[in-house]
C-alpha cells in the first residue's frame, strides 16, 4: 500500500463555511493506476492537494507507505514530497527562465543524493522516455503546450516516486497528445510498477485506468 | 541545504532581470561609494588639521611661570591665622624663568614608559637688527634633530636644511616674515641684541615658515648651545620642556603630576587646544550621518526591487515548493539574491569609492598654513573598506529579510488554485 486517507475531511471558513471535503477513505496499492472523476467543483483538486501534503490544514489522517504524514513539520513534508512524490499540474507549471533540462534536474538537485553528472544522465532518460531529448537546452518559455505537460512529466519522474498525482495533466492538450501522455503512463505503472492517481474529466481516459474512484459534492461514491 | 542549488536559482533569477538587478546594486554602489569617498577624505582633512596641532604642539609643555606668589607672608603668620587679611598689588619676585635642574627632570621624563620624548629648549626676548632698523623677536634654542624626530619640525623649514643649522655655530634660522621685512636671505647675515644689551653676530641658514603669521614675524631658532652663549648661561640653563607621549590622553594626568612634583608650570596639549577635539568629532559625525543616509536609501531600492521580483516570481515559488524545497530554502534563494546584489555592489562601490578618493588624492590644494602639503589629503584606510563591504551586506541582508520571510511564507495550493 502506497497510499491511504482515513477519514478525511475539510472545511473552507472563507468566504462562507463550507464543507469541501466528508469522510474521504480510500487507499492505493503498489502499481495501481487509478483515476478520479467527478462534477466540477466537487473537490477533486482540493483532495489532490491534501494528498500530495501541499495542503495541511484538513481533518483525518494520511498515510504514506504505511506512514503517517498527518501533523508533521512543514520541512519533513517537503522532503517527502521531494523524495516520494511526483505532481503534474493541470497547467505546466514550469520555471520559465530555465532549460528544458534544468527543469527537470532541479527536484533532484534538491534532494542531493546523486552527483550533477548522475542527475544529468537520469534527466535525460526521463526526457528520452517522453521523447523530448531535443528539447533539452531550449528555455522552458520556448516549447509548446504538449511539449511543456511532458517535461512537467519528466521533473514528476527524477527521483523515482512511489506514487505520481496528475491534476488533470491532459486537460488542455488535443487528443492525440492525450494518448501519448496516457501510454507514457500505462508504460510506468506496467513497467515500473508506479502508483498513479490521476484526476480527469476525460471519460475515455478514466476507463482505460485500473480503476475509477468517482466523487460528487466532496463524497467518494463509487 | 543545498547551497549551490540555491545560489544557482538565484543567480538565474538575476540574469534574467538584469535591468532591475543592475539598478538595486548601483544603488548600493553609489552608496557605498561615496561613503569610502566622504570618509577617505574626511578623516583625511582631520588628519592633516590634528597633525596641524598634534605635530608641532608638545603633549606636555613644561616650564617656569612669572606669577605671583599664591601665599603671601602674612597668611603663615600665626598672629594672623584669623584675620581677614587684604595684600594689594602683589608683584612676582625676581626670579630667573630657567627651570631648575632641568636636565635631571629630563632625564626622568625619559624612563618614564608613556613618554616617547623630552626635549630642552631655552626661549629668550631678543630684537633683530639690520642697520638703523630693531626689531622686538623671539629666539629659541633647540636642539634641532630631536625637534625634526619628534615635532615634524623639518616639514615648516622652507629654505635651507636641519643639518645646516646644526653643523653651524652661529646659524640661525629665521621665520619667514622676520627675513622678508629684513630682506635676509641664506647666507646673509644678522645681528641680534639680547634684552641686556650684548649683541651677537648671526648668519642665515634657512627660513621657516610654520602658517601662523603672528610667529612667523617674530620667532627665530638656533642650537641650543648658539643660545646659552648669546646670553652667558651654563649647559644646564634651559627654560622649557616639550614632551611626546605614545598616548595623548595621558597627557593631562602626567601634567598634573609635574605640576605637582616640581613645583612647575605644566600644560598638557587637549587645554590648550580644547576646539580641537570638538572640530573631529563633528566632522565624523557629519560624515557618518550622510554615508548611512546613502545606505538606507539604496537599502528602500533593494527592498522594493526584491518586493517586486517576488511578486512576478509566484508561480516559480509554488513550483519549487511543490517540488520540493521548503520554506528556508526559497527564502534563502531570494535572500542569496538580496546579499548578491550587496557584493557585487558593494564591491563596485568600494572600487568607484578608491578611483574618486585617488582622483581627490591628486587635486592641487595650496596653502599657506601647511608648506609640506600640495594636494588634498586623503586617508586611505583599509578599514574604511571593510566597513563598506560589511555595511552593503548587511544592509542588504534587512533590506531582502522582510520580502524573503514573505516568500518563505507563501502558500503553493492558493498560487496553484488562483492559475
Ligand atoms: N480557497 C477556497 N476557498 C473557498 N472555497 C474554495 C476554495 N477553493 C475551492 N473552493 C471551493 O471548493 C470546491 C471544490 O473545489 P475544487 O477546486 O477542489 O474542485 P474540482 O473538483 O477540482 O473542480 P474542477 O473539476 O473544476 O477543477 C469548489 O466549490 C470551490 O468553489
Ligand atoms: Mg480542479
Amino acid at each position: 500500500m502506497i497510499l491511504e486517507a482515513k477519514n478525511i475531511n475539510k472545511y473552507f471558513k472563507k468566504p462562507v463555511p463550507f464543507h469541501v471535503l466528508k469522510d474521504i477513505n480510500f487507499t492505493v496499492d503498489d502499481g495501481e493506476f487509478i483515476s478520479i472523476m467527478g462534477k466540477s467543483g466537487c473537490g477533486k483538486s482540493t483532495l489532490l492537494y491534501i494528498l500530495s501534503t501541499m495542503d495541511t490544514d484538513y481533518d483525518g489522517q494520511l498515510y504514506l507507505k504505511n506512514e503517517l504524514v498527518t501533523g508533521k513539520s512543514r520541512d519533513s513534508l517537503s522532503y517527502i514530497r521531494n523524495k516520494h512524490i511526483g505532481f503534474v499540474f493541470q497547467f505546466h507549471y514550469l520555471l520559465s527562465e530555465f532549460s528544458v533540462l534544468e527543469n527537470v534536474m532541479l527536484p533532484a538537485k534538491k534532494l542531493g543524493e546523486k552527483s550533477l553528472k548522475e542527475i544529468e544522465k537520469a534527466a535525460f532518460e526521463k526526457l528520452e522516455i517522453l521523447n523530448i531529448e531535443k528539447l533539452a537546452h531550449k528555455k522552458a518559455s520556448q516549447i509548446s503546450g504538449g511539449e511543456k505537460q511532458r517535461v512537467a512529466i519528466a521533473r514528476a519522474l527524477i527521483n523515482n516516486p512511489s506514487i505520481i498525482m496528475g491534476d488533470e495533466p491532459t486537460g488542455n492538450l488535443d487528443s492525440h497528445n492525450a494518448e501519448n501522455v496516457f501510454k507514457i503512463f500505462k508504460n510506468l505503472s506496467e513497467e515500473q510498477g508506479l502508483s498513479l492517481l490521476i484526476v480527469t474529466h476525460d471519460i475515455d481516459f478514466a476507463n482505460k485506468t485500473d480503476r475509477i474512484i468517482e466523487m460528487l459534492d466532496g463524497r467518494i461514491i463509487s | 541545504m543545498n547551497w549551490r542549488v540555491i545560489i544557482g536559482i538565484a543567480k538565474t533569477h538575476l540574469f534574467t532581470k538584469i535591468k532591475q538587478t543592475a539598478i538595486a546594486a548601483l544603488g548600493v554602489t553609489f552608496g557605498i561609494g561615496s561613503y569610502i569617498a566622504l570618509v577617505s577624505f574626511m578623516t583625511g582633512l582631520n588628519g592633516m588639521l590634528d597633525d596641524l596641532i598634534l605635530n608641532k604642539t608638545p603633549h606636555v609643555h613644561i616650564y617656569n611661570e612669572i606669577e605671583p606668589s599664591k601665599e603671601q607672608p602674612i597668611d603663615i603668620h600665626e598672629a594672623y591665622a584669623n584675620t581677614f587679611n587684604i595684600v594689594k598689588s602683589i608683584k612676582p619676585k625676581q626670579t630667573q624663568r630657567k627651570i631648575h635642574n632641568a636636565l635631571p627632570i629630563i632625564h626622568n621624563l625619559s624612563k618614564n614608559n608613556d613618554v616617547i620624548a623630552a626635549i630642552p629648549q631655552l626661549k629668550t626676548q631678543i630684537f633683530y637688527i639690520s642697520g638703523p632698523i630693531e626689531l622686538g623677536g623671539n629666539l629659541s634654542g633647540i636642539d634641532i634633530m630631536k625637534e625634526v624626530e619628534f615635532f615634524n619640525f623639518k616639514d615648516y623649514i622652507v629654505k635651507g636644511t636641519p643639518q645646516d643649522l646644526l653643523n653651524s655655530d652661529v646659524g640661525i634660522l629665521l621665520g619667514s616674515g622676520v627675513a622678508s621685512k629684513m630682506s635676509l636671505g641664506i647666507g646673509d647675515r644678522v645681528q641680534i641684541r639680547t634684552a641686556v644689551g650684548t649683541n651677537f653676530p648671526l648668519k642665515v641658514i634657512g627660513v621657516f615658515q610654520s602658517g601662523i603669521a603672528d610667529l612667523d614675524n617674530v620667532q627665530s631658532f638656533v642650537n641650543l648651545r648658539t643660545a646659552q652663549k648669546i646670553l652667558g648661561v651654563p649647559r644646564n640653563h634651559i627654560t622649557d620642556i616639550n614632551v611626546k607621549l605614545h598616548d595623548i590622553d595621558k597627557a593631562f594626568p602626567l601634567a598634573k603630576k609635574i605640576e605637582g612634583q616640581f613645583n612647575l608650570k605644566a600644560i598638557d596639549i587637549k587645554t590648550a587646544n580644547a576646539q580641537f577635539e570638538t572640530g573631529t568629532n563633528i566632522r565624523n559625525l557629519i560624515t557618518y550621518a550622510v554615508s548611512i543616509t546613502l545606505l538606507i536609501v539604496a537599502g528602500f531600492g533593494i527592498y522594493n526591487i526584491l518586493n517586486m521580483l517576488i511578486y512576478e516570481k509566484m508561480n516559480d515559488i509554488a513550483i519549487l515548493k511543490a517540488t520540493g524545497f521548503s520554506g528556508k530554502d526559497v527564502q534563502y534563494i531570494f535572500l542569496s539574491q538580496a546579499m548578491i546584489i550587496g557584493f557585487v555592489g558593494g564591491i563596485l562601490g568600494l572600487l568607484i569609492g578608491y578611483i574618486i578618493s585617488s582622483i581627490i588624492d591628486k587635486i592641487a590644494f595650496e596653502t599657506e598654513a601647511l608648506p609640506t602639503i600640495t594636494t588634498y589629503p586623503v586617508n586611505f584606510n583599509v578599514w574604511f573598506y571593510l566597513i563598506g563591504i560589511s555595511f552593503a551586506m548587511v544592509s542588504t541582508f534587512l533590506a531582502g529579510y522582510l520580502p524573503s520571510r514573505k516568500a518563505r511564507k507563501i502558500d503553493p495550493v492558493r498560487i496553484i488554485r488562483g492559475q
